[in-house]
Parts: C-alpha cells; structure tokens; sequence
C-alpha cells in the first residue's frame, strides 16, 4: 500500500474519531495533538479503529510513533505491507 | 453456556457508557440489570394526576444535567465524552439553566453559565475575596483532577488557604457537597475540583425530555452496536477462583467471562463476590428525600426565574446523615421548567431534596411511613411557598425515601453518591473485577459517563488486546 493511501487512512479515522476537527491544512510534519483537540482518549480510539478496520495492532508502546501524520504514515505503512 | 468477554452489572449510565465503548470495538459483551427500565440512580417514571388523568413524566435523579459545553468546546468532559460514544451533540438537545442561586440566612449569590454572574456576585457580597476567589479559580482550572494516583486531601483545608469569609466558604462548597459528595461535611478536594468545575466554571442544563432523553440515546447507542441487555437479571454471585470466572443469575444460567465491570457499588458488588475477601468498604451514609410536586399552572414562576435554588436557613452549611427523619433545615429546590422555557402553558413542576436518615425510615411500619412522608411533603411545599411567594395550588405530589432508592437501585441503605471508599483506577483486588461508576469516584451524570467510558478502555480495550 502508498504512504498516500496510509496517510488517507489515518485521517479517515481521524475524521470518525473527532467529528469537529478541521483536517485540511494539517501541517504532516507537526504532532496532531499541538494541532488537533486529540486526547489520549482519542488516540487510544485510532489504535482502536485501525485494528478495527485494517487489523492492524499498534501496542501501547509504539503509540508515540503516531504524533505526527507523517511519523504515523513511516510506522504503519510496513504494517499494511505485511 | 454463555461466554462474554465481559459482563457490566447495572444499566445506569456508567454501564450503558462502558458497554458502547466495548462493543464499538466488538466485544462481546451483556449489560445485567435487576430493574425492568434502565437507568438505575437516574431514571424516571409516569404517573396519572388523579382529577384530570393527564399523564406526566417524572425524572428521579437528575435535576441538572451538570459540565456544561456549547458545541465544539475545546478538552471539555461533556465534548470528550460526545466524541468517546459518537454521539452528536444536538441529540442531546440541552436547554440551559436562566441562573441557580445559593440562599443562606444572610447571603446569597447567584451563578449561571457564564463564570461572570458568580464572580459580579462574589464581588459584591464579599468585596475583599474577589482576588482570592480569582486565584482559587485558576489553581483549580490548572488542578488535573482526573488523576487516578490521587490521595485524599480535604477540599475545606484548601479553601481555607485561599479565603477568609468563613461564609464564603460554606456557600461556595454547599452546592458542591449535595451534588455529590459520599463524605460528611467535607470531601476529597480532587472532586472537589470535579465539581465546581462541572458547577461553577461549565454549569447546569437539561436534555428536553429530562434524563429519559439520555438514558435512551445510550441505549439506542448500545443495541445498534449489537450490545445485549438483560432486564430482570439478577445476579447471585461473582464467581471467583483465582481471578473472575463468570455470573451466576437466581434464575440458575451461569455467564461465563475473565471481565466483570461493576456499577452496582463497592460494597454491593463485594457482597455478591462467592469468596471472603477481607476488604471491608463502607457503605456510604448519606441519602435523601426527593419531594415531587406539580402546581397547577405556571403562574408562580411568572416572576421567579432561578433554576435551582440551593437553600440553608443557618449560616452553616450541614451536610451529614441527620438524626431526625429529614433535616429540613437546608434543601435544594428545584424547577425544572426554569430551563431554556419553551411555553407558559401547562403545570409547573417542583422538586425538593432532603438530607435524611436512611434508618430511622427503615424502622417505620407502613403507616407511619406513609404519615412522615406526607410530612415531608408539606415542608417541601412550606418551601415552595416561601420562595416563590404565594399559595401553591398542588394537582400531584409524591415523595421518595432512602428506603425508595434502595428498592429501585438495591444501593446499601439508599445511598446516592456511594461509598466513602473509592477505587479511582476501578481495580479491586480481584483480577478481572473492575468498580465503575459512582463508586470509581468521577461525580454527576457526566462523571459516571466517563467513569464507564474511561474503565471501560482501561481495563477492556486497552489491556487484554
């Protein structure tokens, strides 16, 4: 899979997870949470969908590698590949 | 035999909030409940007026709907948990407070939506606390209440570090006690910060409809994620070996599952625990008498426009178990149809809450019962009267005892806000057994939301995996 359509997943989730966010003009190199009103709880909601949707798991360990659209596009693309 | 991934006891609101979250996400799971409606501490139920048959709505519980949010506010409780559940925020459907009122013998202040009407009151009342009320403010907004490591410190030490007024202090804390504290006279300053956050700082609304409009967006919420609730299931025991096994339910079914997530209470989920433990928590001691009454028609709120009137005839606010039946002394006085008004047609509904002594009216026989509630009844009406000056033409009235909110809820002693020992990371000593809701320690309808929501990701998503 693209990092494109990887970066399209996250922000669909994204989109699901906080309704009120406005996700265009996303700076991919910042962290989402400087951004976006995220929470852990939220995050915790992304973790939750992309198993969800793409049975892709994420542990609690790694959650830091999903601070920024980009980071987040570098540690799950080899998920989606695999 | 039936296997779950995990069982919730209790559909009130921290069960229905943890059983959407486990099931948006696909667990398997089945909400037990005792009662045949939902709803447990919160609830409602219809009644005939006798001369006219009109059937009317009562809510039980929710007098406000406290945390107040206008749509799309920023790291609010009630957004946080619109977005936990993915639930619009118009479903909700919140008609906001006109202003509440805290009436002692020799003061009072009003409050609203807006921080501002408290701080103008304070300001006036008691002019050299403005800049301490200012500070205590700020130290509270910064405070992260939510911390579940947090130890007990008494919120009354705490306010004495910031103010001077004695008077003040009682007023500012009286709100926030009967609100929701499970201790005497002080509580834990982390819901402390809970409360006034949810009081003073976000305020009061109500869903058009009362509580029944909440209790059914959960339930809806619930079932079309494929969620399964039983009514009328009671529970017989928590089977334990070295962790959780599973249910056992009077009608003989066992439910087998490693996660039980509890709202029943602390004491009432360890009582039900097939196994000696030698923990001991306290069954909490404060319960109240709600007095519901319906006047006629809307003319005595024409110039009375206070939703809640939180009420002390002394200068010092009591919030204990009383050694009479009720005390009558102070009482939070309610008009619900002094949220957002949509017509002046129509009766005016009144409640009044009474601290009261749960076994004094235990020990009643029948008709003295029904002879002390009538009582209780005529000094919620004396209230009445006194605060929006004129006679009261009553066309309903009804009155609920601690020994009412045991049957309903089958809470110890009908205690409302729970237990005084709280498990603020919902673990007890049990593995696989996990306390949610009132007994968790997060306060008022949107404490025990996210009280579900937050063990629920805790302990059901976030753990097992």
């Amino acid at each position: 899979m693209s990092t494109e359509n990887v970066k399209q997943i996250v922000l669909d989730i994204i989109a699901d997870v906080a309704p009120d966010e406005e996700l265009d003009g996303l700076n991919a190199a910042e962290s989402l949470r400087d951004q976006l009103d995220l929470d852990s709880m939220d995050f915790l909601d992304i973790v939750m969908e992309l198993r969800k949707r793409h049975k892709v798991e994420v542990p609690a360990e790694d959650y830091p590698k999903l601070a920024t659209l980009d980071s987040c596009v570098e540690y799950l693309t080899p998920k989606f590949v695999s | 035999m039936a296997q779950y991934d995990a069982i919730i006891i209790g559909a009130g609101m921290s069960g229905l909030a943890a059983g959407i979250r486990l099931a948006m996400f696909d667990k398997k799971v089945v909400i037990l409940e005792k009662h045949v409606i939902p709803g447990g501490l919160n609830s409602y139920y219809s009644r005939r007026i006798p001369e006219t048959k009109e059937l009317i709505n009562f809510d039980v519980g929710l007098h406000a709907l406290t945390n107040f949010a206008r749509p799309r506010a920023k790291g609010k409780p009630f957004t946080k948990l619109l977005k936990q559940l993915r639930i619009p925020y118009d479903a909700f459907k919140l008609k906001e407070q006109s202003h509440s009122v805290i009436q002692f013998k020799s003061a009072a202040l009003k409050f609203s939506n807006e921080l501002e009407l408290l701080r103008s009151e304070i300001a006036k009342v008691f002019p050299t606390e403005i800049d301490n009320f200012d500070r205590f403010t700020r130290y509270i907004e910064e405070y992260n209440e939510v911390d579940l490591q947090a130890q007990y410190v008494s919120a009354r030490g705490v306010m004495r570090q910031y103010f001077k007024e004695e008077l003040l202090q009682e007023m500012i804390i009286a709100p926030l006690l009967i609100y929701g504290s499970a201790w005497e006279n002080d509580m834990d300053f982390s819901q402390f910060a809970i409360m006034f956050k949810s009081l003073y700082l976000e305020g009061f609304s109500r869903p058009e409809g009362g509580v029944r409009t909440i209790i059914d967006l959960l339930i809806n919420r619930y079932k079309e994620l494929g969620g399964e609730l039983r009514y009328r299931a009671n529970v017989e025991s928590i089977v334990v070996k070295d962790r959780v096994q599973g249910v056992s339910l009077k009608n003989g079914e066992f439910l087998e599952t490693k996660k039980i997530l509890s709202s029943a209470g602390l004491p009432e989920t360890f009582s039900m625990v097939n196994k000696e433990t030698e923990f001991k928590p306290q069954v909490g001691k404060l319960s109240f008498t709600e007095s519901i009454y319906l006047l006629k028609d809307k003319t005595p709120l024409k110039d009375f426009a206070a939703t809640i009137v939180f009420y002390n005839s002394t200068d010092k606010y009591h919030y204990r178990k009383p050694n009479e039946l009720i005390d009558s002394s102070s009482a939070v006085f309610c008009l619900p149809d002094n949220y957002e008004r949509e017509n002046t047609e129509g009766h005016a509904t009144v409640r009044v809450t009474n601290m009261a002594n749960y076994d004094l009216w235990k020990e009643l026989d029948r008709k003295t019962y029904l002879s002390k509630k009538e009582l209780v009844f005529e000094q919620a009406k004396e209230l009445g009267a006194k605060l929006l000056g004129g006679p009261m033409d009553v066309v309903f009235k009804d009155v609920f005892t601690p020994t009412t909110v045991e049957r309903y809820t089958k809470h110890f002693q009908g205690t409302v806000y729970g237990s005084s020992t709280k498990l603020r990371d919902g673990k007890t000593e049990i593995p696989g057994l996990y306390i949610i809701g009132t007994d968790q320690g997060f306060l008022g309808i949107v404490g025990s939301i996210l009280s579900g929501i937050s063990m629920a990701n805790l302990h059901g998503l976030m753990e097992n995996n």
